[in-house]
């Protein structure tokens, strides 16, 4: 007991920088994560969270019985597929294309450009869509007219959605990719290519037999990252992108906007929390399965 | 052999270059919007060729400045602020998980990763400070949730840390007589630049362009972020004007706003600082990035 004291004064300092660090997370993560009870109650706040009545599963059978749940089930999981495997092709492909070009500055330059819409927010992201697809004045309605085309009523129509969000999502996201990708490229021993030109192969095999092998390792554990995630959607995109356009919930609802939505919009708690649990709940499990799979492959890039 | 690789040389850049076009357009259709004579987005749209060029919707934003200074003030701030002490709490938690050895390390490194991995959600966070802390139209509001510190974060400091400051350096000077905060502040961080500008840029960054924290916890128009005026005003071109304190009120008739332009303009004016900083920081960017990818 004595020595224990006397440990814990000794490293009292180490404490005290653990502090302020743990207090937020206490606070912002776990007081929240204790929350989710709600989802199991009739939340009435003149009883209090604690002392309102439990409710078991109803919550749960109501959101279960809706179209809804299906929808941004479905909505989540297809849109989050479809983002991994475009980013993943189009980030490796620019990774490979950067490292193959000789000049230095155009390589600083076509990274600097493409990393930018990273670095912009998704409100000033829906301008930039609304500009485009506004029904009157957006630019590919003109240039539908100019063709002598319909135009075409873009904020109402689901079907252009899953090509305009991955899109959108590609622009956003691909130079953040590519930045990582090409780290991996440039990380291989160049003597291996030197071997490899040496017996005269081409190009197109050089990438094939080499980087591509090589930077493996990086693209599953970036894409196991990403299944991780799975479950989570961007919120400004699916919310802010679509301009919360009812026509186009269909096909634009995922489980965080569903959640916004009934939180906010609708004020339903019972219905927004338990598809928030469902959300988190699934998520975690997804998760742990994509860091085994990941520890597996290759221990040293597991989250832990 | 010389000419094929010419050949494959140029392939590579028409790729990139078309890809840096196609990125990089939006911007200019939305900046060029912004100078266009509002009548000729009514009659013939956003354009790359607007037929008139004008200037009429930064006039009009001007007449409506306080309202965009004022954001922009509580947009500095809440970054100043939530970058400061994000970064410092970030930096100590780093710290205390780089050292070999204390009591509790174990349950420590845990506690940040499972955040990670599992969350509450947004209902009870909504709740908690909305009912419970009482941040509901509070600055406090656009500077705690969420945004303060991550695990993400913390796993690169830490890391770099490991890495980069030797464990005998950080020994010598506690046989010397220095404190642990005296070691942070004298021997780690001046061997620690680059991670701190990185990760300080991370944080500044996504408070800068953070617009959910004033969608779910602000509706006093006293503490709007410039982010959160942008959002308004996509929903509602109208927003401006209906709040209009200045001269601007009494001429402000329907048929007055340049509501296309303006709408670009006030983006452009969003984007403008993070345009003007990117490529002075963007390569601490791809080195956080990378790094990111080296130590998921």
């Amino acid at each position: 007991m004595q020595t224990k004291i006397k440990k814990i004064r000794k490293y009292l300092p180490v404490y005290i920088m653990l502090l302020p660090g743990f207090a937020y997370l206490l606070i912002n993560n776990y007081i929240p994560m204790t929350g989710m009870i709600i989802a199991f109650k009739n939340v009435d706040y003149a009883k209090g969270i604690l002392r309102s009545d439990w409710i078991g599963l109803k919550n749960f059978e109501y959101l279960f019985k809706t179209p809804d749940a299906f929808r941004i089930t479905r909505n989540t999981l297809l849109y989050n597929v479809a983002f991994i495997i475009v980013n993943l092709v189009i980030g490796v492909l620019f990774a490979i294309l950067l490292s193959e070009i000789r000049s230095r500055i155009s390589v600083k330059i076509y990274q600097t450009v493409i990393l930018l819409p990273y670095m912009i927010s998704m409100v000033i992201v829906s301008y930039l869509a609304y500009a485009f697809l506004a029904s009157d004045t957006g630019l590919l309605n003109g240039i539908l007219t100019f063709l002598g085309l319909q135009k075409i009523s873009w904020y109402t129509e689901q079907k252009y959605w899953p090509f305009i969000l991955t899109f959108v999502n590609c622009w956003k996201y691909v130079g953040y990719g590519t930045v990582v990708y090409l780290a991996s490229i440039l990380g291989i021993d160049r003597s291996l290519y030197e071997a490899a030109s040496v017996d005269g192969i081409s190009k197109l095999q050089e990438i094939r037999y080499i980087t591509v092998p090589m930077i493996k390792p990086t693209i599953i554990t970036m894409t196991l990252l990403n299944v991780g995630r799975i479950f989570y959607s961007d919120f400004g995109l699916f919310y802010q992108v679509p301009m919360n356009s009812g026509a186009l919930l269909n096909a634009t609802n995922t489980i965080d906007t569903y959640v916004y939505r009934g939180l906010i919009t609708l004020g339903d708690i019972g219905m927004s929390s338990a598809a928030g649990v469902y959300q988190s709940v699934v998520g975690f499990v997804l998760i742990m399965a994509a860091n085994w799979l990941t520890r597996k492959y290759s221990s040293e890039n597991a989250l832990f | 052999m010389h000419k094929k690789e010419l050949r494959f040389q140029l392939l590579c850049h028409i790729i990139m270059g078309i890809a840096a076009i196609v990125t990089i357009l939006p911007l200019i259709l939305l900046f060029i919007s912004s100078v266009t004579a509002n009548k000729d987005i009514t009659l013939y749209g956003y354009s790359f060729v607007p037929k008139h060029l004008s200037l009429e919707a930064y006039s009009y934003i001007w007449n409506e400045r306080m309202q965009i200074f004022r954001a922009y003030f509580i947009t500095i701030f809440v970054t100043a602020i939530g970058t400061g002490v994000g970064l410092s709490i970030s930096v100590l938690y780093a710290y205390a998980l780089s050292k070999p050895y204390f009591p509790g390390k174990k349950f420590f490194s845990f506690f940040i990763l499972f955040t990670m991995l599992f969350n509450g959600g947004l209902v009870p966070s909504y709740i908690m400070y909305t009912r419970y802390l009482h941040m509901k139209n509070t600055v406090l509001a656009l500077i705690i949730p969420g945004l303060l510190m991550n695990a993400f974060n913390v796993i690169l400091i830490r890391s770099y840390f490991q890495n980069n400051v030797p464990i005998s350096l950080v020994e010598a000077a506690q046989i010397d007589g220095a404190t642990e905060f005296q070691v942070v502040m004298k021997v780690v961080l001046p061997m620690s630049k680059p991670i701190i500008a990185t990760i300080g840029l991370f944080i500044g960054v996504a408070y800068w362009n953070d617009w959910q924290n004033g969608l779910y916890y602000v509706t006093d128009e006293k503490i709007y972020s410039i982010q959160q005026i942008l959002n308004n005003m996509l929903k509602n071109i109208e927003y401006l004007s209906k709040n209009a304190t200045s001269v601007a009120k009494s001429t402000s008739l329907a048929g007055t706003l340049p509501a296309a332009t303006v709408r670009m303009a006030i983006a452009v004016i969003g984007l403008l600082p993070i345009l003007v900083i990117y490529p002075f920081i963007q390569k601490y960017f791809v080195k956080g990035i990378s790094l990111g990818a080296v130590k998921g």
